[in-house]
């Protein structure tokens, strides 16, 4: 176990390790992405109730998802980085950040587009959506504390404390907040024994999570490579990268 | 007082001590608060009944806001003359530093400003069992904020735009703090006896009292590198 961190967190392994990665992750995901649209946008029949305008559900539902997974994969990276001191994972919990933000921002904005066809209004100061922009708050507190601090590592770290105190209180708000008043509607999929959606509309979605999931692996693994050449930006094989990049364009 | 360890009194003490050095410092939060108070009956609509209907809820933000501000001190002085490096390398036990740096806050600003919210609420036409859960409410809640934003004022001490950033961090924070704070009030004005309320606050209270100065320590060792 440690041999195998020890060889993969190894900034300079990582690097070319994610290059390959996103190399073989670009195909899967466009492949989910347009069967994902097809199914969303045609295979899936209407809803009785929300007629067509339920199909936003196939953004909606997956930034949602991601929102949610982006702060626990930056937990992990937090925990890392704090205990195992992991210079890699500094530069994963920097590069998480603005992605996850961006995808809560994702889903507030279609579900706000969503909510006005279907309760009427453009928002109301409902639980869901009330905890989702509080974690977008938190979102903005963490990219603002990486941008407060001069030092890297010490930016690093400080942001894992405090990903690390809100993962603490995100569950005590988001039950709070829901125990305060609700509106939105209660889970579909997640639901234990039979889901209450149908399976044509189920398999769509659940293959545009896959696809967004992906889309935000490549674009995690991209911004991390830019990170790692900006922290190792004074040794050799960064310089060489460089200007073999360099000569290469000005070849052509 | 053999209540606390002695780091704890240590600190709290000498927190107390610099403050009343320089005791204009107290009313800032205690004036900030009123203030804030006294600008919600311009903008609402002068129905009669309506601000008193919604005082506790503004009584309660008024709090946070006041609080969430004065959490800046807490650090601030010690960073800049660098009392705080000498603590860190004493080998004193930061988490109980942590403990009673907050206690010491608690008693500047949380405590003052739950007993001030006792006239206040008076002058407001609440009746006596709201103001006794107020002032109760404001008391727990409060030094779960002394408790939970030490940490993160620690965190920002020193930084560029420190008063507005640890604003931003923390308000996030304190929301469920407000929502039970509020809600427990406004049921006790209703006359329904706020039990599940206060046992959630006081739960919270219990909670960060034995997470948050652990990370109070933490943040003092990562800014002091």
């Amino acid at each position: 176990m440690m041999n195998f961190l020890h060889k993969y967190a190894s900034l300079r392994n990582f690097y070319f390790l994610s290059l390959r990665l996103s190399r073989w992750l670009v195909l899967p995901f466009v492949f989910t992405l347009v069967y994902g649209l097809i199914g969303a946008l045609w295979i899936a029949p209407q809803d009785y109730q929300q007629g067509e305008s339920f199909r936003i559900m196939y953004v909606h539902v997956p930034s949602a998802w991601l929102s949610m997974f982006v702060y626990m994969n930056m937990v992990g990276a937090a925990v890392l980085t704090l205990i195992w001191r992991v210079k890699l994972s500094e530069i994963v919990l920097r590069a998480c950040a603005p992605l996850g933000a961006i995808f809560t921002f994702l889903a507030l904005v279609t579900g706000s587009i969503w909510g006005k066809p279907m309760w009427g209004t453009w928002w109301v100061w409902d639980a869901r959506l009330t905890s989702e922009l509080l974690l977008l708050f938190i979102y903005f507190g963490i990219i603002a504390l990486f941008h407060a601090i001069e030092d890297r590592r010490m930016a690093a770290k400080a942001c894992a404390l405090l990903t690390l105190v809100g993962a603490v209180n995100i569950p005590i708000i988001h039950y709070s907040v829901q125990w305060w008043s609700t509106l939105h509607q209660g889970p579909t999929v997640s639901k234990i024994g039979a889901p209450s959606i149908h399976i044509d509309m189920l398999i769509p979605l659940i293959v545009m999570s896959v696809s967004f999931t992906l889309y935000f692996i490549i674009m995690c693994l991209a911004r991390i490579r830019i990170g790692i050449r900006e922290y190792d930006k004074n040794s050799n094989w960064v310089k060489n990268l460089v200007t073999s990049t360099l000569q290469k364009e000005h070849n052509q | 007082m053999t209540l606390f360890p002695r780091v704890v009194n240590e600190t709290t003490s000498r927190e107390l001590r610099k403050t009343f050095r320089n005791p204009s410092e107290i009313f800032y939060p205690l004036i900030f608060f009123v203030l804030v108070l006294t600008m919600f009956p311009f903008s609402i609509p002068p129905v009669p009944g309506l601000f008193n209907s919604i005082a506790s809820g503004i009584l309660w933000t008024a709090a946070l806001l006041a609080i969430s501000l004065s959490l800046e001190t807490l650090f601030k002085a010690d960073y800049g003359s660098g009392a705080l490096e000498v603590i860190y390398l004493s080998g004193a036990d930061l988490v109980l530093v942590g403990i009673g740096k907050s206690l010491g806050h608690w008693i500047i600003s949380g405590l003052p400003i739950a007993l001030l919210a006792f006239p206040i609420g008076w002058a407001l036409d609440l009746n006596f069992l709201t103001l006794w859960v107020l002032v109760l409410t404001l008391m727990l809640g409060s030094a779960t904020m002394s408790l939970t934003g030490a940490s993160i004022s620690a965190l920002t001490v020193g930084l560029r735009g420190g008063g507005f950033l640890l604003v931003m961090l923390t308000l996030p924070f304190f929301v469920p703090l407000l929502i039970f704070g509020s809600s427990a009030a406004t049921n006790a004005s209703l006359g329904i006896v706020p039990e599940a309320e206060l046992y959630f606050l006081g739960g919270m209270f219990v909670l960060s009292l034995t997470v948050a100065p652990w990370a109070t320590a933490h943040a003092i060792r990562i800014r002091l590198g």
